[in-house]
C-alpha cells in the first residue's frame, strides 16, 4: 500500500492528476471498516488530505452556506448558525453514526461515497445544495441533485476532488428529515426522506429507495398543483414514478413503499390538497 | 488479534511524530497500519481494544485533538503532528462511578464507555444540546444494558 500526504490542495491535485487510480482519504469512516480483512484496498495508492486545513471550516456568506471539503457533521452540529438556518443538516448529522463517526465523518465523504442510504446527502440535496470540484484543470460546479447518473456512479472524474458544497440561504416555510432504521443509534436507513418548501417550491428527496438518492418529481408535482391525497395508498402511483426500492439484507422493497407512502401522507397531511 | 501483520505485504516504513498522552512520540510505522493496532502492538497501550473493527462499537474509542473517534478507522499516518489520548491517560478513579452503578462487567467496552463518559464530563456545555444517552450511543454494551452507564455518567459529572 502507498500513501501521498500532500501538503497543500495544489500538491494532492497534482497527485490526482498524474496517478487517476489513487484514492482520496479523509475521514476513513468508510474506507477503514474492516481494514485488516480486506486485502485488495492495501494494494492501492491513497491520497491523504488530513493535511489540507483551509478545506475543513465551513464558512458564511450573505447567501450561501459554504461547508469545506473536510467539514465534518460535527462541524456542522457545533455550528449554531446551522442549527437555526438548516436544522434538517443538523438533525441528519446527528444520526450518522454517533459522535465517534461524526468528528471524523465529511459532508464531501458522504457525497462521494455514493451509498444511496446516506444520511447526509439527502439534506443537502433537500436544500439545493452544489457540488464544488476542483482539479488542475480547473474549478467546475455540480447541482447535487444532478451529480449521481447510477449506482455509485456520479460526476466526478478520478483527478477532481470536492473542494466546497454551497448550499444557497433561503427562508423555509417546512422542513423535516426522516430517517426509518432498526435502531435509533448506529443503524443504517431503510428508508430517508428529506422534504422541504422555500420560494424556489417543494423539494422531496428519498433515500434508500433507488440506485442514489434523489429527488422525487411526481410526489413534488403533487404538492406544486395542490392534488387532494386522501390515503397513504393515493400516494403510491406517484411513488411508483419516482423511485426503484429493492429487497436487500436490511428491507423489503414492500416494505420501504409502505413506509415511504406513509411518511409523506402524514408528515405532509396540513399541505395535500393546498395549491402552493 | 492483528490480522493485518498475517496478511499484508512488506512495506515501505513513514516516520510519524505526535503527542501521546501528553508526551512526544516518534515512530516508523506501515502505512497499512490503523491507529488501533499501533497503540496495542507498536506502543503496549492495550487498554483500548478491538470490538468490531468496523466503527460501531466503540471499543477503540480514543480522543484525536480533543474528540472521540474510534481507533480502528484512522489509519496511523493521519496523526502526525496530532494529539492522541487514550484510556492510560485517565485517572484510575475514572473508573469508580461505574463500579458503583454496576456499569461494568465483561470488561471489553468499558475502556471506550469511560473515555466518552470523560469526555462528556469535561465539556458539560454539550448537555445543552445533546443527551447523555445520545453522546453515548457509539459506545455498545452487550451485558449491563444502558441504564447504569447512564447512571454512571450522571454520578461522574456530579448529577446523580
Amino acid at each position: 500500500m502507498k500513501v501521498l500526504m500532500p501538503a497543500n490542495l495544489p500538491e494532492a491535485l497534482g497527485l490526482l492528476a498524474s496517478d487517476g487510480a489513487a484514492i482520496p482519504i479523509a475521514g476513513g469512516t468508510d474506507l477503514l471498516v474492516h481494514w485488516p480483512i480486506r486485502g485488495e484496498a492495501h494494494d492501492r495508492t491513497y491520497v491523504d488530505l488530513s493535511r489540507l486545513d483551509p478545506l475543513k471550516a465551513l464558512g458564511w456568506t450573505a447567501d450561501e452556506l459554504m461547508l469545506g471539503g473536510l467539514t465534518t457533521y460535527w462541524d456542522v452540529i457545533r455550528d449554531g448558525r446551522a442549527r437555526e438556518e438548516f436544522p434538517l443538516l443538523v438533525h441528519a448529522a446527528r444520526q450518522v453514526g454517533a459522535i465517534q463517526i461524526q468528528a471524523r465523518g465529511t459532508w464531501a465523504g458522504n457525497i462521494v461515497n455514493g451509498s444511496p442510504a446516506a444520511d447526509g446527502v439527502p439534506v443537502l440535496m433537500a436544500y439545493d445544495a452544489v457540488v464544488v470540484l476542483e482539479s488542475r484543470r480547473g474549478r467546475e460546479e455540480v447541482p447535487l441533485d444532478r451529480f449521481y447518473s447510477g449506482y455509485k456512479q456520479m460526476q466526478r472524474r478520478p483527478d477532481q476532488l470536492v473542494v466546497a458544497i454551497r448550499i444557497p440561504r433561503r427562508r423555509y416555510s417546512y422542513q423535516v428529515f426522516e430517517k426509518v432504521g432498526a435502531r435509533r443509534a448506529q443503524a443504517i436507513a431503510k428508508v430517508g426522506l428529506a422534504v422541504t418548501r422555500s420560494g424556489a417550491g417543494w423539494r422531496v428527496v428519498a433515500a434508500s429507495v433507488a440506485p442514489t438518492i434523489r429527488r422525487c418529481p411526481a410526489v413534488e408535482g403533487l404538492l406544486e398543483t395542490g392534488t387532494p391525497i386522501a390515503s397513504p395508498a393515493a400516494l403510491l402511483p406517484a411513488i411508483a414514478q419516482d423511485v426503484a426500492p429493492i429487497d436487500d439484507i436490511r428491507s423489503s422493497a414492500q416494505y420501504r413503499t409502505h413506509v415511504m407512502a406513509r411518511v409523506l401522507y402524514h408528515d405532509l397531511r396540513d399541505f395535500w390538497g393546498k395549491r402552493a | 488479534m492483528n490480522l493485518d501483520s498475517a496478511f499484508r505485504t512488506p512495506h515501505s516504513a513513514l516516520s510519524v511524530s505526535f503527542t501521546l498522552n501528553g508526551a512526544p512520540v516518534a515512530i516508523e510505522i506501515d502505512p497499512a497500519d490503523r491507529l488501533l493496532d499501533t497503540l496495542r502492538y507498536q506502543l503496549a497501550l492495550t487498554g483500548t481494544k478491538e470490538g468490531c473493527g468496523e466503527g460501531e462499537c466503540g471499543a477503540c474509542t480514543v480522543y484525536l485533538d480533543g474528540l472521540p473517534v474510534n481507533a480502528c478507522l484512522v489509519p496511523t499516518y493521519q496523526v502526525r503532528g496530532r494529539r492522541v489520548e487514550t484510556v492510560e491517560s485517565l485517572d484510575p478513579a475514572s473508573l469508580e462511578p461505574f463500579e458503583r452503578s454496576g456499569a461494568t462487567q465483561c470488561g471489553a467496552c468499558t475502556p471506550g464507555v469511560v473515555m466518552t463518559a470523560w469526555w462528556i464530563r469535561e465539556h458539560p456545555d454539550l448537555l445543552r444540546t445533546h443527551t447523555i444517552r445520545e453522546l453515548m450511543a457509539g459506545n455498545l454494551c452487550r451485558c449491563t444494558g444502558y441504564d447504569g452507564i447512564i447512571d454512571a455518567v450522571k454520578d461522574a459529572i456530579g448529577d446523580a
